[in-house]
C-alpha cells in the first residue's frame, strides 16, 4: 500500500509537471487513463483531492495560504462523494451476488421442465417458452403415457418475475401429486384447481389450458382454467378456429368444475397451445392481433413444429424491438400427415 | 495520559463543537487531512443523528489504544427513542437522505470499528473507532 501510494505520487507528479509544461491534450488523456487505475486500486475522491494538493504544493512551495486552505474545503465535501462512491461499490457487489443467486434460480427453474423428448408415431411436437427477465411464470407440461396418449399444458402464472416463479415451480409438484388423472383435462384441472387454491397465496391466480391427445381414435380433449385461448388448425378446412374454453383461474374458489371438450383430429391438424405473453407482444404502435399471429403460424406451417415455434418466436421479438415484456410459451401439438 | 473530551448535544451548535474536538484530536494523535475529514464527518453523522433523533445526548471523544496501535474513539450516546430495526438502518440505500452514502452505513465505512446498542425507548449508544496506519 504504502509503495503504490508512493508510486502514485510520482506518477500523477510527473503528470501534473507534464502538463503543466505543455497543455497538452496528450497529457490530459494520460490522466483519464490514470484516473481508471486509481478507482481499480480503490482510490477514493477525497484521497485524490488530497493527493493533487501534496503534489501541488511539493512543485509550488509559496502558494498563497488561501490556495491551500481551500482545499480543506474542497476535501471536506469530497468526503460526501467518497462516500457516495463506496456505497456504490457495495452495491454493485451485491447486485452481482444477486444476480448469480437469481441465475442458480432460473437454472433450477429449468429443470422442472420436462426435457425428454416426444417420439410417438404419427406426432410432431414443439414448444418454446421464454422468461421476459431471468425467470418465468409460465409453465408447460408435456407427457407420454404407456399407450402413447399425450398430455400437453401451458400455464402463465399472473404476474411477473420471481413471486410468479416461485408459485409456477409449484404447479409441477401439484401435476405430480395427481397423476391418474393426466389425460382427463376437466378432472384434472379440478383437481390441480383444490390445490392451488389449498397452498397458494390468496392473491396469486393461475390459468392454465389443458390438452390430452389420444392417438388411437385421433381424439383431443381439452379445458382451460381462465387461460388465454389457444388454436385448433383444420387441414381439410385451412382454418384456424379459436379453443375458447370455459373455467375459472386455478386458485380462486375451493370448488370449480371445469367443462371439457373434444375435437376428432384429421391427419395435418394441430394445436396451438400459448400463454399470453404471445398474443400480448406489441410493437410500437400496438398490440399484435391474434390473427397475425395465426397468420405466422401459416407462414411456417410446412416445417416441423420446433421450428415453427421457434420462427413466431424469433418473428415476434424482432417486432418488439427485442424486448420481452411478458413471458411467452408457445406449444404445437400436431398430427402428422 | 489519555485525552477526553465530552460535547453536549442539544443543538446545531453541539454537531459544530463535536466536530471540532475531534479533528483537534484527530490531528494531536496524528491523523493526516484526509483521515481528520472522515472522522470529523463521522462524528457529523453521529451528532445530527442525536439532534434529530433524540433531541439530546452525548458525543465522547477520546484516544484510543490497543497493542501498540494508536486511533481514536467515538462513543455517541443518548437516551432517546432507540433504533428498532437495526439491521435495516445498516443497510445502503436506507437513510432518509436516499442513500448517497452517507448516514450510519457511511460512519461505518469511513471508521475501522463500529458498534452499535439500541433498545427501544431506552436510547442508543454507537462506540466507533479509527487506527492510526
Ligand atoms: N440516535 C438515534 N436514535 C434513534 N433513532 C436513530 C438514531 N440514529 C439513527 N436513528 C434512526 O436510524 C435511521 C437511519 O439513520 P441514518 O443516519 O443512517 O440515516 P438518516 O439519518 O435517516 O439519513 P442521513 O443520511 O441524512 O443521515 C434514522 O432515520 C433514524 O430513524
Ligand atoms: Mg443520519
Amino acid at each position: 500500500m504504502e509503495k503504490t501510494k508512493l508510486s502514485m505520487y510520482q506518477l500523477y507528479k510527473d503528470m501534473l509537471d507534464n502538463y503543466l509544461q505543455s497543455k497538452s491534450e496528450h497529457a490530459l488523456y494520460a490522466a483519464q487513463q490514470f484516473s481508471k487505475e486509481m478507482m481499480e486500486k480503490d482510490m477514493s475522491p477525497e484521497e485524490m483531492v488530497s493527493l493533487h494538493m501534496s503534489v501541488f504544493q511539493e512543485m509550488v512551495p509559496d502558494l498563497p495560504e488561501e490556495v491551500v486552505d481551500s482545499f480543506d474545503l474542497l476535501l471536506e465535501v469530497m468526503i460526501g462523494y467518497g462516500l457516495a462512491y463506496r456505497e456504490h461499490q457495495s452495491l454493485r457487489d451485491r447486485q452481482q451476488q444477486l444476480e448469480s443467486e437469481l441465475n442458480v434460480a432460473a437454472e433450477m427453474q429449468q429443470t422442472l421442465l420436462p426435457d425428454e423428448h416426444i417420439d410417438a408415431k404419427g406426432i410432431d411436437f414443439g414448444v418454446i417458452s421464454v422468461p421476459a427477465g431471468k425467470m418465468s411464470g409460465d409453465y408447460y407440461h408435456y407427457i407420454q403415457d404407456e399407450h402413447g396418449c399425450i398430455g400437453v399444458a401451458v400455464a402463465d402464472v399472473i404476474g411477473k418475475g420471481v413471486p410468479a416463479a416461485m408459485c409456477m415451480s409449484m404447479i409441477k409438484y401439484a401435476m405430480e401429486s395427481i397423476p391418474e388423472q393426466r389425460l382427463q383435462p376437466a378432472a384434472l384441472l379440478e383437481s390441480l384447481n383444490r390445490v392451488v387454491e389449498r397452498n397458494i397465496d390468496s392473491n396469486m391466480f393461475i390459468t392454465m389450458v389443458y390438452g390430452s391427445y389420444d392417438p388411437r381414435d385421433h381424439r383431443f380433449y381439452y379445458a382451460g382454467a381462465g387461460h388465454e385461448p389457444g388454436f385448433y388448425y383444420s387441414a381439410s378446412k385451412d382454418t384456424f378456429e379459436e379453443l375458447t374454453t370455459k373455467g375459472l383461474v386455478l386458485g380462486l374458489s375451493q370448488k370449480v368444475t371445469y367443462e371439457e371438450y373434444v375435437k376428432d383430429v384429421q391427419p395435418g391438424d394441430f394445436f396451438v397451445l400459448l400463454s399470453d405473453g404471445v398474443t400480448e407482444c406489441r410493437t410500437e404502435e400496438d398490440f399484435i392481433e391474434r390473427e397475425q399471429i395465426t397468420e405466422m403460424i401459416r407462414k411456417y406451417q410446412h416445417l416441423p413444429a420446433q421450428d415453427i415455434v421457434n420462427r413466431v418466436y424469433r418473428e415476434l421479438e424482432k417486432m418488439q424491438d427485442f424486448q420481452l415484456r411478458d413471458d411467452f410459451t408457445l406449444l404445437i401439438l400436431k398430427r402428422d400427415v | 495520559m489519555q485525552v477526553q473530551t465530552h460535547v453536549d448535544i442539544h443543538s446545531e451548535w453541539g454537531i459544530v463543537a463535536a466536530r471540532q474536538a475531534g479533528r483537534k484530536l484527530a490531528r494531536e494523535i496524528g491523523f493526516g487531512s484526509v483521515d481528520q475529514a472522515r472522522v470529523t464527518t463521522a462524528i457529523s453523522e453521529l451528532a445530527r443523528n442525536i439532534y434529530l433523533y433524540a433531541n439530546k445526548g452525548q458525543i465522547h471523544i477520546e484516544e484510543a489504544t490497543s497493542s501498540g496501535k494508536r486511533g481514536i474513539k467515538i462513543i455517541a450516546t443518548d437516551e432517546g427513542p432507540g433504533i428498532k430495526d437495526v439491521r435495516r438502518v445498516m443497510e445502503d440505500g436506507y437513510t432518509t437522505s436516499g442513500g448517497l452514502g452517507a448516514g450510519l452505513p457511511g460512519v461505518k465505512r469511513l471508521m475501522d470499528e463500529f458498534k452499535i446498542d439500541s433498545e427501544p425507548d431506552e436510547g442508543t449508544t454507537i462506540t466507533t473507532v479509527k487506527w492510526l496506519r
